[in-house]
């Protein structure tokens, strides 16, 4: 292994974090204006032009905090379960293709940091260890309404996985592979929303709620569980939460670009392959939009309601159209 | 030389992991480091070139089974063990002896493979891909995975089956006379 290829790595492990913690701290701000217009308010816009140095304010806020354990806590786990929440949500883009590979420096440059085959295993493998970080959370605040969000955050994340595994199944089958970048390049004649819409469904709905967002944010149900699993967090530990769920919210969206939407392909792509990042870009934006206005829109599920759409109304869903895409795929070739 | 490095530092920490679920008093400190052992694992199964195995072995081990192992441990407030070992204090001698059985099996093969009486086969060119995986699990071994859906499947509905015929007694219970009319 060449140091240049070491170091053209690092470059892009680098530049994802940074890409990935600026989408954060700027979709704060994305969903606080969104939800403002929505509600026909004018949302943050003290701190700079339009508000723009809101997150930036908010940050240092956070990072000036009193940082507070509680007594009775487990000091371990209390101080890792941030930790463990925050660094799924980042090495699960690794596998994200932002484009092909561009001429740069002299070097063909791949707009991905790793392609590898089993790529939506992987995905499956981040986003089942995620739930960890959450239900430690409400387990070591010693706190009975952070258990209970912990609780549900795992009861919940358990049951929507299932569906959300068998949904992503539907493009691979049609694309005959596990790699996202083949999973995209099959796309070129036609974005997958058209062959597999009740995938893109479930797998939008499932995602949902492994984000823990509203209508499924039973977890941090502020009306019954004070905040959930993050009641007693402060400060950095806090923030490191938010961070968590924004950066998965850009996860989600991305996926849903990748899987159903071309992932970065878009015209004129054939041609000019830096344009990839700029389509898929625009494509994370609008499914970020479609988060925040379903937060706008509906209200929480009740938790029986729950249960049963997870598994008696997705699951099953997402099993026929399984079943479904594979004999299709048999039958036609 | 890299891989012999990166597999005495994977197999340290996985040795260590094993160590501490044993010696764990708080049951939550035991079940995470078994996620360690199964982490240590799934890398192990990386540099060994099978990829897929390694992401399995994290979504239904790590991801699954210990989620709902900590869950348990969680609703039900058990995370203190017991000093006296419970009703199954009998079984420590027993494990202690198929334990020392295991190890002196392990240990036969070890010096057999390093003098040779044994020989690995290299692995062909398509191991541990998904592909391969599926062709040998739905053609070679269709039977037994059909078999081990079955048994699994057993197992679900026995568990509904308890807990709908606790449920049914408490209803009778509560109110007999609306059984009758």
């Amino acid at each position: 292994m060449d140091t240049a290829l070491l170091l053209e790595w690092t470059l892009k492990v680098l530049i994802l974090t940074f890409v990935l913690l600026t989408g954060f701290a700027y979709l704060t701000l994305l969903e606080r204006k969104v939800l403002a217009r929505i509600q026909v308010r004018l949302g943050p816009n003290r701190a700079g032009p339009y508000g723009l140095l809101q997150p930036l304010a908010d940050g240092i806020k956070l990072l000036f905090k009193e940082s507070i354990i509680p007594a009775r806590a487990d000091k371990v786990i209390f101080v890792l379960a941030p930790v463990v929440t925050v660094i799924p949500a980042l090495v699960i883009n690794a596998v994200l293709p932002w484009g092909r590979t561009v001429p740069m420096f002299g070097r063909e440059v791949s707009l991905y940091v790793a392609d590898i085959n089993v790529a939506l295993l992987y995905i499956m493998a981040i986003s089942s260890i995620a739930v960890y970080g959450i239900t430690l959370a409400g387990w070591s605040s010693n706190n009975k309404y952070a258990l209970l969000g912990g609780l549900r955050a795992a009861a919940q994340m358990i049951s929507y996985e299932l569906a959300l595994g068998l949904s992503l199944l539907g493009p691979v089958l049609l694309a005959g592979s596990l790699s996202l970048v083949d999973i995209v390049e099959a796309q070129r004649s036609m974005w997958y929303i058209v062959y597999q819409p009740l995938a893109a469904i479930i797998f939008l709905i499932t995602g949902v709620a492994e984000l823990n967002r509203a209508p499924f944010d039973l977890p941090e149900a502020e009306q019954e569980l004070t905040a959930g699993y993050h009641t007693e967090y402060s400060g950095m530990k806090f923030a490191l939460f938010y961070m968590a769920e924004y950066v998965k919210m850009i996860t989600v969206s991305a996926l849903f670009a990748v899987l159903f939407l071309g992932g970065y392909l878009g015209p004129f792509e054939s041609q000019h392959p830096a344009l990839g990042p700029v389509y898929l870009v625009v494509k994370i934006l609008l499914g970020l939009f479609v988060l925040i206005w379903l937060r706008a829109t509906l209200p929480r599920f009740r938790y029986d309601q729950l249960m049963r759409l997870g598994w008696k109304v997705l699951f099953p869903l997402a099993l026929l159209n399984l079943v479904v895409t594979a004999v299709l795929v048999v039958l036609l070739g | 030389m890299g891989f012999m490095t990166l597999f005495i530092l994977t197999g340290a920490v996985a040795v260590a992991a094993a160590l501490g679920l044993l010696f764990a008093r708080n049951a939550v400190y035991a079940a995470l480091f078994l996620v360690l052992n199964m982490f240590a694992l799934a890398v192990l199964y990386l540099a060994l070139g099978a990829p897929f195995i390694a992401m399995v072995q994290i979504t239904v081990y790590a991801g699954a089974i210990m989620v709902l192992f900590l869950f348990v441990i969680m609703l039900l407030g058990a995370e203190q063990l017991k000093e006296d070992g419970g009703p199954i204090a009998w079984q420590r001698p027993l494990a202690l002896l198929l334990g020392l059985a295991l190890l002196g099996e392990l240990a036969y093969f070890v010096f057999a493979a390093a003098t040779g009486q044994t020989r690995l086969l290299p692995p062909p060119e398509d191991f541990g891909t998904p592909h391969a995986v599926g062709q040998t699990l739905f053609q070679q071994y269709l039977l037994p995975f059909e078999v081990t859906s079955v048994l699994l499947l057993v197992a679900m509905v026995g568990a509904i089956v308890l807990v709908m015929n606790g449920k049914r007694a408490a209803q009778a219970q509560a109110e007999p006379e609306a059984e009758g009319s």
